[in-house]
């Protein structure tokens, strides 16, 4: 039927694209929704629980629908133009990073071959709607909130990309599909595994990720405590949750960069031979489980991030300067002088290639060690006759504090 | 194909429409998003003919770099909220004797440079279409037969084969014969822009701090 095939050449952008868009909201309601349970387990809270059962499933669509009819509110000094653009072209620097992002084998809307280096270039656009949203509110929150923006975002841009650059030295490749291929089999071929720079490569990209999303320990540009709410001063209903879907998309497309460069990608890691879940199950049983492989990664990063945001208090804006430009840059260029080193050295002294080993088995060994001891815990001894939280015998040499006069 | 070329006359159009736009815009920063657009409407037609890298650098390099730059410098040194240029008519006129004479240029490069491949076939093929190397060529000022080895560092038998532009469809471009003929030019371009970005930024920090030292 050649017909239904000339129909499919044609239809099958339209279909990448809208189930790319579908996928992005869909985890971004997701996303608010941990967003709230994953802080409010860390500040000893319970966070939603009313809409839609035990565990407040529903919370994000009332959320939703509450901003929806929320009075869109213009302010009179801003340059309307600007103000209305801004939260459209962040989400579109958001999304168009997905075109690239392969979610399977052969599961990519394009496959471009310079694929890691399009979604950075198109997520730096994504900046740029910040800036001008922030510079059309005509307040002056909004103004110092874009400023940090832009000076922010400008300077993580330099050592994200030379993070990126470490494990492309290894693959011989930006082409992520590629990338993702190599990795393939046990998780000792994970890049992130591969030697110690690229292990603190990961770090140092994750790091600048979470920076260039404008995340806590980096929300520079919309610190409460500081410029009311930053960049989206002024912003209410409809724009304002633009914004944060573009957030929450590129905080997932970032998460998507480092588990196909380091993380082996869609492939589980407890495949031996250096097969792919494709090879055991057929191209259509096999994707499926690449995809569900590479959102669940992708989804732990993200979670990753939550934790780092909710445990951290966040830096000054000269501390994320200088984290930048003193810090995570000189060790970002090392890295980068590092592995090419270590690329010729490990022509010449075969046994290097078994560093793999010692650091995956190290870094599970950590991670064992922790969650063991996180399991062991003894917690802390809240009476059960007591409301939580107000403790009168816990702490039994507290100070009483005098009134004051 | 029809697609393609819907797809190129739609992003083409806008590109212009928004160029235009760019121009008569008296808000400097509302400049500044006409020439985003712009700028992502280039990237596009890149996207389309399968220039990713070119695409990707230009969306980097501009809109990453250069533009950030432009919006950022208005806000450090921003008086009013709304920063809004007057242009003179001098400055109009000296634009438009500048812009006549660029279109002049590439015109008569356009028209002048000789494309190898038929239209149609280039745009089929686009991962063998070199128009731009001849599109480079031209304005550097070469002709088919002249040696480039000057410029490219690459002798003259090589040169020849690769100034015949037409190549076998299953057979692999050879790295001498072609490649570095091909990137070095847009090379060149990228890495002067990169240094604009630089020397850019480094004349903020330097006005800042200027500023500080005297307060």
């Amino acid at each position: 039927m050649p017909d239904l095939f000339t129909l499919w050449i044609y239809l099958r952008p339209f279909v990448a694209a809208l189930a790319l868009i579908t996928f992005m909201l869909i985890s971004a309601i997701f996303f608010v929704w941990l967003e709230r349970k994953v802080s409010a387990r860390i500040q000893d809270r319970l966070g939603p629980t009313r809409v839609g059962g035990k565990f407040g499933w529903l919370q994000t669509l009332a959320d939703g629908l509450k901003l929806l009819v929320k009075e869109d509110i213009i302010p009179d000094l801003a340059d309307h133009w600007l103000f209305r653009a801004g939260p459209y072209i962040a989400l579109c620097g958001a999304y168009l990073a997905f075109l690239a992002l392969p979610f399977g084998n052969g599961v990519v809307a394009q496959n471009l071959n310079i694929a890691v280096f399009y979604m950075l270039a198109v997520m730096s656009t994504e900046v740029f709607g910040v800036i001008l949203g922030a510079y059309g509110s005509g307040s002056k929150w909004a103004l110092f909130g874009g400023m940090r923006e832009a000076a922010q975002v400008v300077s993580y841009e330099v050592p994200r990309a030379i993070s990126v650059l470490v494990p492309v030295i290894v693959a011989g490749t930006m082409n992520l599909t590629d990338i993702s291929k190599q990795q393939a089999g046990w998780f000792l071929n994970w890049y992130i595994f591969h030697d110690p720079f690229t292990f603190l490569a990961f770090w140092t990209f994750f790091t600048c990720g979470t920076a260039s999303c404008k995340r806590a320990p980096f929300d520079l540009a919309e610190a409460e405590s500081e410029l009311v709410a930053g960049f989206h001063t002024e912003y209410s209903g409809f724009r304002w949750l633009i914004f944060f879907m573009a957030e929450y998309g590129s905080m997932f497309a970032i998460s998507g960069i480092a588990v196909i460069l380091f993380l082996g990608g869609w492939n589980l890691g407890l495949i031996p031979k250096g097969a792919d879940a494709t090879d055991l199950l057929g191209t259509i049983a096999g994707n499926v489980v690449n995809v569900l492989v590479f959102i669940v990664k992708g989804w732990v990063l993200v979670f990753f991030m939550m934790w780092v945001r909710w445990t951290l208090p966040r830096l000054r804006i000269d501390q994320v300067m200088t984290t930048c430009l003193r810090y995570v840059l000189p060790v970002s260029c090392v890295l980068l002088l590092g592995v090419s080193l270590w690329q010729l050295a490990e022509a010449e002294y075969l046994w290097l290639s078994y560093v793999n080993w010692l650091l995956a088995g190290g870094s599970i060994a950590l991670v064992v060690l922790l969650l063991a001891k996180a399991m062991t815990a003894t917690g802390l001894p809240t009476p059960t006759d007591l409301m939580p939280g107000a403790w009168p015998g816990a702490h039994p040499a507290a100070p009483t504090i005098a009134p004051r006069s | 194909m029809a697609l393609q070329n819907f797809l190129f006359w739609t992003i083409a159009a806008l590109t212009g429409l928004c160029a235009i736009a760019v121009v008569v815009t008296q808000n400097i920063v509302r400049a500044a998003a006409w020439l985003l657009f712009t700028l992502a409407g280039t990237a596009g037609i890149y996207f389309l003919i399968g220039a990713d890298f070119v695409g990707g650098t230009q969306l980097i390099i501009y809109v990453g770099g250069i533009l950030v730059l432009v919006v950022f410098g208005v806000m450090l040194t921003a008086q009013g909220p709304f920063v809004t240029m007057k242009t003179h008519a001098a400055e109009w006129g000296v634009a438009m004797v500048v812009g006549v004479l660029l279109l002049t240029v590439l015109v008569t490069t356009i028209l002048r440079t000789a494309w190898s491949p038929p239209a149609e076939a280039r745009m089929n093929d686009a991962a063998n279409s070199v128009s731009s190397v001849r599109l480079g060529e031209g304005f550097l000022g070469f002709d088919r037969v002249a040696p480039a080895a000057a410029l490219t560092g690459i002798g003259e038998s090589e040169q020849v084969v690769h100034a015949t532009g037409t190549r076998d469809a299953g057979q692999r471009p050879q790295f001498h014969e072609r490649n570095r003929v091909a990137y070095l030019l847009p090379f060149e371009i990228i890495s002067v822009h990169l240094l604009v970005v630089l020397i850019g930024a480094a004349y903020l920090a330097r006005a800042k701090r200027r500023q500080g030292a005297a307060s």
